[in-house]
């Protein structure tokens, strides 16, 4: 999770962060993405359908649309001139028929030690 | 001669749903069971509002996800089910597999960096739909886990 871009914002799904105080308050700051099923992993996962277990196209689709909801929320607090993200929350929304939103918000804040 | 033919597929679908599903179910429990023990030395603590935060050098998110999807068998299991109500014991084992997958994942990713205890943990599921074509419920779940892990 902890990637180059994101080294200098601390995200933390706590109220602060742990050993630092809260200097300056941004308010709210929030990161979307939204996927559709992909037509060749949707034959695959059919397949797996019948005995069940986990499907991994689907997974690594999930883990990449949470990497880059995240990512997007960053960018949000940086622009703002925050160095952390606190209270992190997730929320998933299906906007239609196979398609799907993830939806990563937080309070973006300044925190020193 | 057709009607003979879907029963035959239908039939088939079920009993492979039926031996592959248990098998599959039966070894991830195992491996869940396996890996939880190992992790069991990391706490995973929820916190109030009003508890100060307690004191540690370094905190970062993690989260764990799963897509999961239930068998052909409990599928057709579950639409009978349907009919007379109550509870749907064959999904319970797919969502209690599904989360404590996630958190496993959340936990072995904070572990890897070095985490000795994870913050404040929250589960988020969602459906995505059967298999294209069919309309039968939901085929198959999302997980997120994720918290703050400080070390």
């Amino acid at each position: 999770m902890n990637n180059k871009k994101e080294k200098n914002v601390i995200l933390t799904t706590l109220e602060g962060v742990p050993g630092q105080t809260i200097m300056e308050h941004y308010g709210l700051v929030q990161g979307s993405t939204i996927r559709a099923k992909h037509i060749g992993k949707d034959i695959m996962a059919s397949f797996k359908n019948i005995v069940g277990g986990e499907l991994k196209g689907y997974t690594e689709l999930l883990q990449e649309s949470r990497k880059e909801a995240l990512e997007r929320m960053v960018e949000q607090a940086t622009e703002l001139g925050a160095n952390a993200v606190v209270n992190i929350r997730f929320s998933t929304s299906s906007v239609a028929q196979g398609v799907a939103e993830l939806f990563a918000y937080g309070t973006a804040v300044k925190v020193e030690s | 001669m057709d009607a003979l033919v879907q029963i035959l597929f239908f039939v088939v679908l079920l009993i492979l749903g039926y031996f592959w599903g248990r098998y599959f179910e039966k070894r991830h429990y195992k491996s869940i069971l396996r890996r939880e023990k190992k992790t069991l030395n990391i706490p995973i603590v929820n916190f109030g509002a009003k508890q100060s935060l307690i004191d540690v050098q370094e905190a970062a998110l993690f989260a764990g996800s799963v897509v999961i999807s239930i068998d052909y068998f409990k599928m057709i299991s579950a639409a009978f089910r349907n009919l007379v109500g109550g509870r749907v014991t064959v999904y319970e084992s797919l969502l209690d597999r599904g989360r404590r997958e996630a958190l496993l994942r959340m936990k072995e990713d904070a572990i890897k960096w070095g985490a000795n205890q994870i913050l404040n943990v929250r589960l988020e599921t969602a459906t995505i739909g059967g298999s294209s074509g069919n309309n039968s419920g939901p085929g198959s779940i999302e997980v997120i886990a994720y918290g703050t892990g400080v070390k």
